[in-house]
């Protein structure tokens, strides 16, 4: 058993807490059980659910990135299928 | 609270009593080296601008020599010139003395006549400020005399997991006391500038914030780049942080929670009291070298994959809550916090432990990085050199 950390509600990603292999189910602190899909490195976060491309991500209860591939429950969410989607500072501004 | 400091004619407070000797530019790099190296109490800095330059990169260059000067950690200055640099000695010593009344000289190694003659002149000068700073006495300073910079490098997931929300109670805390915080690193709120301005004390700060970062991301384009390219850095993304939105809504918290009273420019001296933040770079080296220049007598600094920095007069307190990196690494790490990761470390108990350990380092002890004798330094520059 491979253990994650979810830090919020909102979120759709959990950070692994120590390595998962394909096929493990990983406890999550904060809420519930998965099984990864694929190897996840340590520190690195597994889907919670599946996300479809153009799919916000949210760690912390923000928005982190967009999804640029379908990445499934339990897969390994990185650099590699996600990125980071520019600022509208202008809205921003009170 | 209180911690056994060196009083200042300005009113602030030293933790150290360094003797500085000062580069104007890296051409008087190498001899500040050999003249520390022969001085007990003595410090220096490699310097690698001060010529050449465009104006804003001098400005910037000369925010950072004065600010070191001017560090309550520093008792005196020697100042090491060579004579045909942008700023030269004696007018960068006439400078420093109208913001400092500490002791400061200058000596140019082409009106000295070479290196071994300046050596000889700046090793008598820093020898007889070194056993003028022997005699100064600690005395019982008010911790609201502790501005600490906080820093991160070297970010990975348990950053804005463990280590940099222990940090932000730390920093809470510090406040609480009377103490005053200064968090920086603009290009890491990207992401993540929207939750920080939500701390801000007034609505023209909470802009200041959001405005800081446009500009920041306006600045790199205009040159053709995209801060996107180079954050979150190769190690980030390994130590599981994919995005720079992802680094930054960890990084910020590290700042804490209480309200932002100021926001000051690069190596800008605080007018305020609290919590503080700075526009710098997300460069570590460079990002901590403006907090100095800004006038911390302390920093703390969080990291996941590990790093050896230290500031030449400032100590640099790290902490991990990685306990791979903590026990790899242990010979450059001050703080182990893994137990939050753990969980048998909570974020306020981590807060505690972090308070206990500034305190010690405001007393005297040592940092890991200071007792190695780290003088890292990174000058941010607006452009090339000319």
């Amino acid at each position: 058993m491979a253990n994650a950390i979810l830090l919020d509600k909102k979120d759709n990603v959990a950070t692994c807490t120590t390595a998962a292999t394909a096929g493990e189910a990983i406890k999550i602190l904060g809420g519930g059980e998965i099984v990864c899909v694929e190897d996840i490195p340590i520190w690195h976060k597994v889907a919670l659910k599946k996300i479809s491309a153009g799919e916000k991500i949210f760690k912390y209860g923000e928005i982190i990135g967009e999804a640029s591939s379908d990445i499934e429950a339990g897969g390994w969410v990185s650099h590699e299928n996600i990125f980071s989607v520019p600022r509208d500072y202008a809205s921003e501004m009170i | 609270m209180n911690f056994w400091g060196y009083k200042r004619a300005d009113g602030r407070a030293g933790i150290r009593n360094h003797i500085l000797i000062l580069p104007t530019c890296a051409c008087g790099s190498e001899t500040a080296r050999i003249v520390a190296s022969q001085v007990r109490g003595a410090v220096n800095i490699i310097f690698n601008t001060g010529c050449s330059d465009v104006q804003a990169n001098t400005d910037m260059s000369q925010k950072i020599l004065t600010g070191f000067a001017c560090n309550p950690n520093v008792f005196g200055v020697v100042i090491i010139g060579l004579g045909c640099e942008t700023v030269p000695h004696a007018k960068l010593r006439e400078k420093i003395k109208s913001m400092t009344s500490k002791p400061v000289v200058s000596f140019g190694i082409q009106e000295e006549g070479g290196t071994l003659k300046t050596i000889e002149k700046a090793v008598r000068a820093a020898r007889d400020l070194a056993a003028e700073a022997g005699l100064q006495q600690k005395e019982l300073c008010d911790i609201s005399e502790l501005l600490m910079g906080i820093e991160c490098g070297g970010s990975d997931a348990t950053s804005g997991i463990a280590s940099n929300p222990a940090v932000g109670e730390l920093s809470d805390k510090l406040i609480d006391l009377g103490a005053s915080t200064l968090m920086s690193e603009s290009i890491e709120w990207i992401g993540g500038e929207h939750v920080l301005a939500k701390r801000a004390a007034t609505p023209e700060i909470h802009n200041q914030i959001i405005k800081i970062c446009a500009d920041y991301e306006e600045h790199l384009k205009s040159a053709g780049q995209d801060c996107r390219a180079g954050q979150p850095t190769p190690g980030n993304k390994f130590g599981g942080l994919s995005t720079i939105d992802e680094k930054s809504l960890g990084c910020i918290r590290k700042g804490g929670t209480r309200p932002i009273v100021e926001v000051l420019n690069q190596a800008e001296r605080p007018t305020k009291c609290g919590a503080i933040v700075m526009d710098t770079a997300g460069y570590d080296i460079s990002s901590v070298t403006s907090m100095v220049a800004a006038g911390c007598n302390a920093i703390i600094f969080t990291t996941g994959r590990g790093t050896p920095t230290g500031n030449a007069i400032v100590p640099v307190l790290k902490v991990t809550a990685n306990a791979q990196t903590f026990s790899w690494l242990e010979d450059n790490i001050d703080v182990d916090l893994s137990g939050i990761i753990a969980g048998d470390l909570t974020i306020a108990d981590a807060g505690d432990l972090l308070l206990k350990k500034i305190h010690d380092v405001c007393n005297g002890r040592l940092t890991k990085a200071e007792a190695y004798g780290f003088s890292d330094i990174a000058v941010d520059h607006v452009c090339r050199f000319v």
